[in-house]
């Protein structure tokens, strides 16, 4: 009876975790309603954010109080969202696979283990330091050195790569110090899987004539290949929702879409802690209130990435990480 | 003698292009993980370098002035709303833990399990905004520490949730087996046996949480505010300061002794996260090997 009554109470406080996911979505719908209303669907399509005339007294359109020539609209947040996280993506993707190979197949047990962690660390280390490092040696580096370079090679012949190449802040930056914060997870989740494949997958290979490299290539990594989709949507969810240190090399562009990969852009993420200020501005509270879709919007992107993650993690793995990502 | 000769290549000789292959995939794998961890230096050194440089004496004891000054407020900031936050997860975060680890094959279990895992990826500034329009808002809190606090507490709990239920499924079953067949109920199992035997791995994913919302910014921007001056004791209607927001503010700053700050501040929050994250793996490495 007792028994019964302790594990009851657990189950009910564990419920605290839904309930807080259950809140942060119902709340933020529930406050961005009025918004919702008024932008429509077209708020994804339209790549306008314009608060309108804020010294003008507010009207009324489609029912909500607004202020004369406001629109919201955040396709250039969602292009340069999609866009940043892909470059992210791009880079970290070979870098992580590589990584995760060499630390798997190559390194001898004892060292293994320390370089991972050290590796690893890169999660440990706070996005708004990455931020800075990508503020004050990065954006100095690649714009003076690197993007020239890539300019008069690449840029020959794909117009999106040619000059100008700006000041260093942007879009290629923005993923360049995103793919490093995405990289640790990536490989830290193919590293374990491949480390946890049957021994004897690798003796049969080269038994049979394979090379270490063929027998890893061949036999060891497509074993893994559903641990690493799964660690793909891992990454791809930390990419899209990270703030800190995009806001700090993007650029922040508004109303802008990127032409070259070296324009400045903003993502959904940075856009609202650096458009806050602004919104307070407008009287009738629409401009707070379309920030909160737009964080609703990113929760709903996020909580599927994740949970699509974590399905395809479980269900085809099965595997029981031993750290937290 | 006159047998047909092998076609076959000897075993010890392989073809030129597979050695090629071979040859050139360990070096670019080779190489991917050099890069990673020569990136890994680079942010250290100029975290570190330009850091040491900044941290003076004068900085761990003076309040922030302008752009100038110290970071007593900032410090003392990180800390209040850092264990505020834990304050509040850890008593609920262990307790989902201890029910997903120990009942781990009933349903509720499993949706607990795997929504604190996504729980874990929603983005911080989507919590922190949560905090802005829910608590700073609505509630009318205005910034404080209550707000902040509670915004870092939702980041922190899935974690402790997890490394909660990591730690107590090393325990050994037999200890399980033991206590029960001493005649205990689950709850003296699981407070008096299980709990007490996990304790350092639970403590370890408790600090873990602590390095995490320490280094957090996005989910204080909107709910903590920033303060020049000390916590005065007021849970809401007081902004209070914290380091994340040093480090972000003052980088932004034409000064010099704006940027000292934001170093300083990149240093005590980075050498934080990093020793907490050492000391947890060396205690976490121990009790594996035993």
């Amino acid at each position: 009876m007792r028994a019964m009554k302790f594990r009851a109470w657990l189950a009910l406080v564990a419920g605290i975790l839904p309930a807080t996911l259950a809140a942060i979505v119902l709340f933020l719908a529930f406050y961005s309603w009025p918004a919702m209303h008024f932008n429509g669907l077209g708020f994804v399509v339209r790549d306008t954010w314009n608060l309108g005339n804020l010294y003008a007294d507010p009207i009324m359109r489609h029912g909500t109080q607004v202020q004369p020539g406001a629109t919201y609209g955040i396709l250039f947040l969602i292009v340069g969202t999609l866009l940043s996280t892909l470059i992210a993506l791009s880079i970290a993707l070979p870098m992580g696979i590589g990584a995760a190979i060499f630390l798997a197949e190559a390194v001898p047990e004892r060292l293994r283990l320390w370089i991972s962690f050290f590796v690893e660390l890169l999660m440990a280390i706070p996005s708004v330091v990455f931020g800075l490092w990508g503020y004050v040696v990065v954006i100095p580096f690649l714009g003076r050195h690197f993007y020239p370079l890539i300019a008069h090679s690449l840029g020959k012949v794909i117009p999106f790569f040619a000059e100008p190449t700006g000041s260093g802040y942007g879009l290629l930056t923005a993923g360049i110090v995103l793919s490093l914060m995405i990289v640790p997870i990536i490989a830290a989740t193919l590293r374990d899987a491949l480390v946890s494949q049957p021994a004897s997958l690798r003796e049969a290979a080269l038994g049979l004539g394979a090379t270490r490299f063929e027998a890893l290539w061949k036999v060891m990594l497509p074993g893994t290949r559903k641990t690493l989709i799964g660690a793909t949507f891992l990454a791809l969810g930390r990419a899209l929702g990270e703030t800190m240190a995009v806001l700090m090399v993007s650029g922040n562009a508004l109303n802008y879409l990127p032409h070259r990969i070296y324009d400045p852009v903003s993502t959904m993420a940075a856009f609202i802690v650096s458009q806050l200020d602004s919104a307070l501005q407008d009287p009738t509270g629409l401009a707070v209130r379309s920030l909160a879709e737009i964080a609703f919007v990113l929760a709903i992107i996020s909580i599927v990435v994740n949970a699509l993650a974590r399905l395809l993690l479980l269900v085809w793995n099965n595997s029981q990480r031993s750290v937290v990502i | 003698m006159s047998t047909l000769a092998p076609t076959r290549r000897p075993a010890h000789q392989i073809r030129l292009s597979r050695r090629i292959a071979s040859v050139s995939g360990w070096t670019l794998t080779g190489a991917c993980l050099f890069a990673l961890s020569a990136l890994m230096v680079w942010i250290l050194e100029v975290v570190f370098v330009r850091g040491v440089t900044a941290l003076k004496l004068s900085v761990l004891t003076t309040v922030t002035q302008g752009t100038g000054g110290g970071l007593l407020n900032a410090i003392e900031g990180t800390l209040v709303l850092s264990a505020g936050a834990l304050l509040l997860a850890v008593p609920f975060g262990v307790a989902a833990g201890i029910y997903t680890a120990e009942y781990r094959f009933t349903r509720w279990a499993t949706t607990i399990r795997f929504l604190a895992d996504v729980l874990v990826g929603v983005p911080s500034i989507v919590v922190g905004y949560f905090g802005y329009v829910g608590m700073v808002e609505w509630l009318g809190w205005s910034f404080s520490v209550a707000a902040g606090s509670i915004a870092l507490a939702i980041i922190s709990l899935p974690y402790i949730c997890r490394t909660t239920e990591l730690a107590l499924r090393q325990v050994s079953n037999d200890l399980r087996d033991a206590a029960y067949s001493l005649g205990a109920n689950d709850r003296r199992v699981i407070l008096g046996v299980c709990l007490p035997a996990a304790l350092p791995a639970v403590l370890t994913g408790v600090l873990l949480a602590l390095a995490v919302s320490v280094g957090e910014t996005a989910p204080l921007l909107y709910t903590a505010g920033w303060s020049n001056y000390l916590w005065d004791g007021h849970l809401t209607h007081s902004p209070i300061g914290y380091l994340t927001y040093a480090i972000w503010n003052f980088i932004n700053e034409p000064f010099a002794a704006a940027n000292a700050l934001a170093y300083a501040a990149a240093l005590l929050v980075t050498g934080f996260v990093l020793i907490i994250n050492i000391a947890a793996r060396l205690v976490l490495d121990r009790r594996a090997r035993r």
